[in-house]
């Protein structure tokens, strides 16, 4: 599981570290640790529907924060559990862009176990950073 | 960390760092509690009260109640009050829960009677109000509908049917806060929240069924003023906010004030989460604005679950809300920013006041208090953990001190990791259950990470608001039902 839950910031809420080989790797280790404070079980959620995401911006680290963002808004506009199957990332005219497919289902309370609800992404704390393996990344979300 | 060593003691409540402990600092830092809760606070607390002691145009002190900890820009139990023309506004201020606040409600049933019916009564609560990840809100209404909401708040759903016409005097702002706009709203906050009114949320948000035992009295006459008239009476308190809707007005305009903050007003980020704009600023007014319009949605949010309540109670005990007296005592906010007229060296003048879990505790005599309690102060709704126990207080002449705030919780004082490790949901539900308190919870692991231990010590933190001259104990409550989410 390349994320970790860090317990010693951020009392009132969730922090972790999440870690990758390269960027794609590191933003969905991100985006799981993100479904994992509210699913205890990731594998429960069925890839039955697929969402498709287009994101740029001009500072790395908030493109990431961007795509977190998102998950969190499918999860209370549409109730939608989404993992990230498929994702890019590049560099076009000057700003980083995006492109990912996410696969998953509406949330269901027979069977996903939920745990807290996540509400926002908070910049305490929050960076991106490139490490002798790769890349890694702390968040502490706001639930 | 440590408490700092220039930290001063102005009092038995009152301690204080100077400006020249940071760079930047226009006004001293303030922070109350007793000797125990200092040696005990959150180091973060002493950064994050200073930083935000740099703010352009904040009037006197950067505050912090005894029930401070770590937030984001600001701690939680910060309070800063801006000069209204010179002074910034500042997301960070108010807190992503726009409007996370306390709703109180009485019933003329005592104990006795209700302990036959408590676990009916909890879970059909649990299954009537939606609390949890995801949940969908039992009102439904359309996004029109919902911009509507934003503008009117409590007051749009009295008049749909859900709920009494003495709620909304029994609310801050009349259950809704003038100036909401919904066209400063973007379209996912609209797409988040619209479907959000009438849940209850999770983490420390909860409804609580509670008693009053005679020892628990601590001011007869306030009490009977408040409507606690009844040996062992039972009341309701529980806890929300503006759910996600809320948080994504506070995301949006933290966005917006980073991209503006520094190149358009020339003010130096210390911190991204303590982001500001110029208050008299088009980013500014559009934020204040679009703020008001979360702070009217948590309103209609509680009024409709207040709604619902009286309903189960209704059910459960074959009797209408009205024949069970089911009357609010109040409806306090602490995550919020007002302009208020407060008297500063000896002038009065008008302040954004800034009230990060906080609560507004306005003294007896006061413009904005109900008819009823003008003449003795501003009921006050504080929850403890859910093991523990919560307190209505009232607000007094001293809270001058502190822009009339006060407390608004325990305070945490370890990470929700690290209690889901240490405590197990389940256990710890049959624990409470054998000491009298039946709880229901949508995550396991989400009970854990309330656990008391979790938290400061609620009568400390209550103890020292009244040392410090800010808020005076009335009734303490004792938990004996709860959901959450």
């Amino acid at each position: 599981m390349p994320y970790q839950f860090l317990e010693d910031i951020a009392i009132a809420d969730i922090a972790f570290s999440a870690w990758g080989k390269d960027l794609e790797e590191t933003f969905i280790a991100a985006a799981d640790a993100t479904m994992n404070v509210m699913v205890e079980d990731l594998d429960s959620i069925q890839p039955l529907e697929k969402r498709e995401f287009r994101l740029q911006n001009e500072a790395l680290d908030m493109l990431l924060f961007d795509l977190l963002q998102e998950l969190i808004y499918y999860k209370d506009a549409e109730k939608f559990m989404l993992r990230i199957h498929q994702i890019k990332i590049k560099k076009d005219d000057g700003r980083h862009v995006l492109e990912a497919v996410a696969l998953g289902e509406k949330l269901d309370s027979n069977r996903h176990r939920t745990r807290a609800d996540v509400k926002a992404v908070t910049l305490h704390r929050f960076e991106l950073v490139k490490t002798d393996r790769g890349w890694e990344t702390t968040v502490i979300l706001d639930i | 960390m440590a408490v700092p060593k220039a930290l001063e003691r102005i009092s038995e409540t009152a301690w204080e760092l100077p400006v020249s402990y940071k760079e930047g600092m226009r006004v001293p830092a303030r922070i109350y509690g007793t000797e125990k809760l200092i040696q005990e606070m959150d180091g973060a607390v002493f950064d994050q009260v200073t930083n935000v002691a740099t703010l352009p145009g904040i009037t006197k002190y950067s505050l912090c109640m005894p029930d401070g900890h770590f937030g984001y820009g600001f701690p939680i139990g910060g309070v800063a009050a801006m000069d209204a023309e010179e002074g910034v506004i500042s997301p960070g201020g108010i807190g992503f829960d726009i409007n996370c606040g306390m709703r109180l409600v009485t019933t003329n049933l005592t104990y006795d009677e209700v302990k036959p019916h408590l676990k009916t009564l909890v879970d059909k609560l649990y299954e009537r109000v939606p609390a949890g990840v995801g949940s969908t809100g039992f009102v439904k209404i359309s996004k029109k509908e919902f911009r509507k909401v934003v503008e009117q708040g409590a007051r749009w759903f009295v008049q749909n049917g859900y709920g009494w016409e003495e709620d909304l005097e029994l609310t801050e702002e009349s259950g809704c806060i003038e100036g909401a706009d919904s066209s400063k709203i973007s379209e996912k906050a609209i797409d988040r929240g619209y479907n959000q009114i009438g849940t209850l949320g999770s983490g420390n948000h909860y409804l609580e069924i509670q008693v009053v035992h005679r020892e628990n009295i601590l001011d007869e006459d306030l009490a009977r003023h408040f409507g606690i008239t009844i040996p062992d009476q039972v009341v309701v308190m529980f806890h929300c906010g503006s759910r996600g809707f809320g948080h994504q007005v506070a995301t949006d305009y933290l966005q917006v004030f980073l991209k503006v903050m520094e190149s358009k007003y020339g003010i130096k980020i210390l911190d991204r989460e303590l982001a500001s704009a110029p208050f008299d600023s088009p980013e500014g007014k559009d934020y204040f604005s679009a703020m008001k319009g979360a702070i009217n949605m948590s309103f209609a949010n509680r009024q409709v679950i207040l709604h619902r309540i009286r309903e189960v109670f209704s059910d459960v005990f074959g009797r209408s809300p009205e024949d069970l007296d089911m009357h609010m005592v109040y409806d306090v906010a602490h995550n919020t920013a007002k302009l208020e007229r407060h008297l500063v060296n000896a002038h009065m003048k008008t302040l954004l006041v800034h009230r990060k879990g906080a609560t507004r505790a306005f003294g007896p005599g006061m413009e904005g208090l109900p008819e009823r309690y003008k003449p003795i102060g501003q009921p006050v709704i504080i929850g403890g953990s859910m093991e523990t126990g919560s307190y209505l207080l009232v607000g007094t002449p001293g809270g001058n001190e502190t822009f009339f705030s006060t407390a608004h919780g325990s305070g945490r004082t370890m990470s929700r990791t690290k209690a889901r490790r240490l405590w197990h949901g389940k256990k710890l539900q049959k624990e409470m259950e054998e000491r009298g308190i039946y709880v229901r919870t949508a995550s396991w692991p989400g009970l854990a990470e309330e656990a008391g231990d979790a938290y400061k010590n609620i009568d400390d933190v209550i103890l020292a608001t009244e040392l410090a001259g800010i808020s005076k104990r009335v009734v303490r409550f004792i938990p004996i039902g709860n959901v959450k989410g």
